[in-house]
């Protein structure tokens, strides 16, 4: 499914159609977004580098992480860095947002080292998030310098939706998103966002402007919902490591398909499995144990089956509860006097009954006669 | 003769391994703590750690609670002269207890007050030699009182911490910050608190123990350690629990139940 994902974007768009686009969610009780968001940033790369998508070039716009980081985690990934300059720039929204830093130069505060303007001059360093327009105009304008002119797409990746929305408004970042999903140049877009971070709403939005939401959402709720309980402390444990991961994928004619895998975070980035039974019937985390503590559908009928003697089932028929005087066989010839209790007898073979077995005649039923009758106190 | 005191503490942060280089460079400690039990001592702990004798880790302290004499006081307890420290320039302390950015048109704007403070770190580090460079710490005491400074906005408080955040891409600096998370229970999306633990690698709770107040055990710590270095050792997601004890001159951590 991660890997349909990745089709996708890959296939990129149709003439006179959207761009796709992939909103990546998730939660601080599942933080895996990231991982996957780099899992398909290097999915997507490695397509692209080998020509086999319709996009030739790839934006990745950094907010969140250095852009040295993107191109060590490429190299980890075994895509070669050097040559792929070509195809995959990184436009950092990182290393001045807000333009702090030549606002000290200005003033003379600030010296930049050697190691800074050396990564100024190769990568393309944004200072004003505040302007979504201008941003859009460097998006665009970096593509083209990949790709060119013409007909020839690329594609964009966001590593961070959140840190727009808190430097420009939510309509200001949904039109940056829309305009660059219209683009004839744009082949897919895809964007990670924290959703628990922002109203329902703007999820809501971003999810509207997106052909393809994958969600992560942790394999077990804590119980109560609340933050930072420490008693659930071997839930969270649990959550760190894997999660569900939820794909709704939205078709040209509207027709909507949804579907559930497993994300397990491993020493390598991510993996994804089909959805483990345990993880989908156990929804209460019952504690792995020997012996089976639930019932199957089967046994669950049978029990419901059996009549419990005590039970008055109410149809009619006459039925003796031993009452411990005298033998089942011996009531069989006498009605028993003063046994007021009409109960069912368990004929239809379907039901399940109680059958007790006397060991012997000998052994005397209970009686009222007091046992220690005979003690001499 | 000083023997590991708070293994387990150091072991949830790979501290116990090898103090040089430096476990926590190029990460982001966040310590959250509430108003029953206090995670200062967490803060304390790091500071001592980074400033041990066999290292050369440098610690740039930006305070907003505490003057230096309170700070001085705690460490020398520990075993650490801040004194001397400062004096070799292995420890710098930002004064920020007066900081107050009114806005308005006399004074510093919020925003000029914390870029000042961003270029003077950034110089601060760049006036280091070459070797320390590399193993500086960042310890912010603490954030909630950062945003008082800048008149309550926290927007400017993860602006600032962005900034910082760059610092420790570029020099692999470590940034250890504390804050409190109770000040944030009321509010539905306690969204400057979610903030920090996406920014977090390694997110240490101090919280009071759920059974109620004991003598022989002040709370728990959990640590949660992420990891994104791919390809790497540390690449792994590590949680740990343990109660402590905080003493006069040393914190004990244990694991629950291992202490009559």
């Amino acid at each position: 499914m991660a890997e349909s994902i990745c089709r996708l974007l890959r296939d990129g768009a149709l003439e006179g159609e959207h761009a796709p686009a992939l909103t990546i969610k998730d939660s601080i009780a599942s933080p895996f977004g990231f991982h996957v968001f780099a899992h398909v940033l290097s999915q997507l790369s490695s397509f692209i580098l080998a020509g086999k998508s319709q996009s030739r070039g790839l934006v990745v716009v950094c907010f969140s992480r250095s852009p040295s980081f993107y191109l060590e985690l490429l190299k980890n990934k075994g895509i070669d860095v050097v040559s792929s300059d070509k195809r995959i720039q990184t436009l950092d929204c990182y290393s001045d947002p807000l333009g702090w830093k030549s606002r000290l130069t200005e003033t003379g505060n600030f010296m930049a080292c050697s190691h800074e303007t050396s990564i100024s001059r190769t990568t393309n360093v944004f200072k004003d998030v505040k302007h979504m327009d201008k941003l859009y105009n460097s998006i665009v304008e970096l593509g083209k310098g990949l790709v060119g002119g013409g007909k020839i797409r690329f594609s964009v990746a966001i590593d961070s939706v959140d840190e727009m929305l808190r430097h420009a408004s939510m309509s200001s970042v949904s039109g940056l998103l829309s305009k660059l999903r219209s683009h004839d140049q744009v082949s897919s877009i895809f964007w990670l966002l924290h959703s628990d971070l922002h109203e329902a709403k703007v999820t809501a939005v971003l999810e509207y402007l997106s052909s393809m939401v994958a969600g992560l959402e942790p394999l077990h709720q804590p119980a109560n919902g609340q933050r930072g309980d420490m008693e659930n402390f071997s839930l969270i444990e649990h959550n760190l490591k894997k999660g569900k991961f939820h794909v709704r994928f939205k078709r040209r004619n509207g027709r909507v398909r949804v579907m559930l895998e497993e994300v397990h975070v491993e020493h390598l980035g991510v993996n994804f499995t089909a959805l483990s039974s345990e993880g989908a019937i156990n929804q209460g985390l019952v504690p792995k144990v020997q012996f089976s503590l639930q019932l199957s559908e089967k046994e669950r009928i049978d029990k419901a089956n059996v009549v419990l003697p005590f039970e008055h089932q109410g149809n009619g028929k006459p039925i003796q509860i031993y009452d411990g005087r005298r033998s089942l066989a011996d009531s069989k010839h006498e009605r028993p006097v003063g046994a007021t209790e009409t109960v069912q007898t368990s004929e239809d073979s379907g039901r399940g009954e109680i059958i007790y077995y006397r060991d012997s005649d000998d052994e005397m039923p209970d009686s009222d006669e007091d046992p220690d009758d005979d003690l001499d106190i | 003769m000083n023997q590991r005191s708070s293994n387990l503490l150091d072991e949830a942060l790979g501290l116990d391994q090898t103090i040089e280089p430096w476990p926590l460079r190029g990460r982001a400690v966040v310590i959250e703590d509430r108003v029953e039990t206090s995670g200062s001592f967490v803060l304390h702990h790091l500071l001592k750690r980074s400033l041990s004798p066999n290292s050369s880790n440098v610690s740039i302290f930006i305070a907003f609670a505490q003057p230096f004499s309170h700070y001085d006081r705690i460490l020398r307890k520990l075993g650490c002269n801040l004194v001397l420290q400062r004096d070799n320039s292995r420890f710098f302390f930002f004064d920020m207890l007066m900081l107050q950015c009114p806005g308005g048109h006399e004074g510093i704007t919020p925003e000029g007050g914390l870029i000042a403070l961003y270029g003077k770190i950034h110089k601060t580090i760049l006036a280091l030699p070459e070797v320390s460079r590399k193993n500086v710490s960042i310890i912010i005491d603490d954030l909630s009182l950062m945003e008082v400074a800048v008149n309550g906005s926290s927007d400017y408080v993860l602006d600032f911490l962005h900034y910082c955040r760059t610092l420790t891409s570029e020099f692999d600096c470590s940034l250890i910050t504390l804050n409190h998370e109770d000040i944030y229970s009321s509010a539905d999306r306690p969204t400057f608190l979610l903030q920090m633990e996406y920014l977090a690698d390694i997110l240490i709770k101090a919280e009071p123990l759920a059974t109620g107040l004991a003598t022989d055990v002040h709370g728990q710590l959990t640590v949660l350690s992420k990891s994104m270095n791919y390809g790497q050792e540390s690449s792994r997601n590590n949680t740990s629990n343990f109660h402590f004890k905080v003493k006069e001159n040393i914190v004990e951590c244990f694991y629950p139940g291992s202490r009559g």
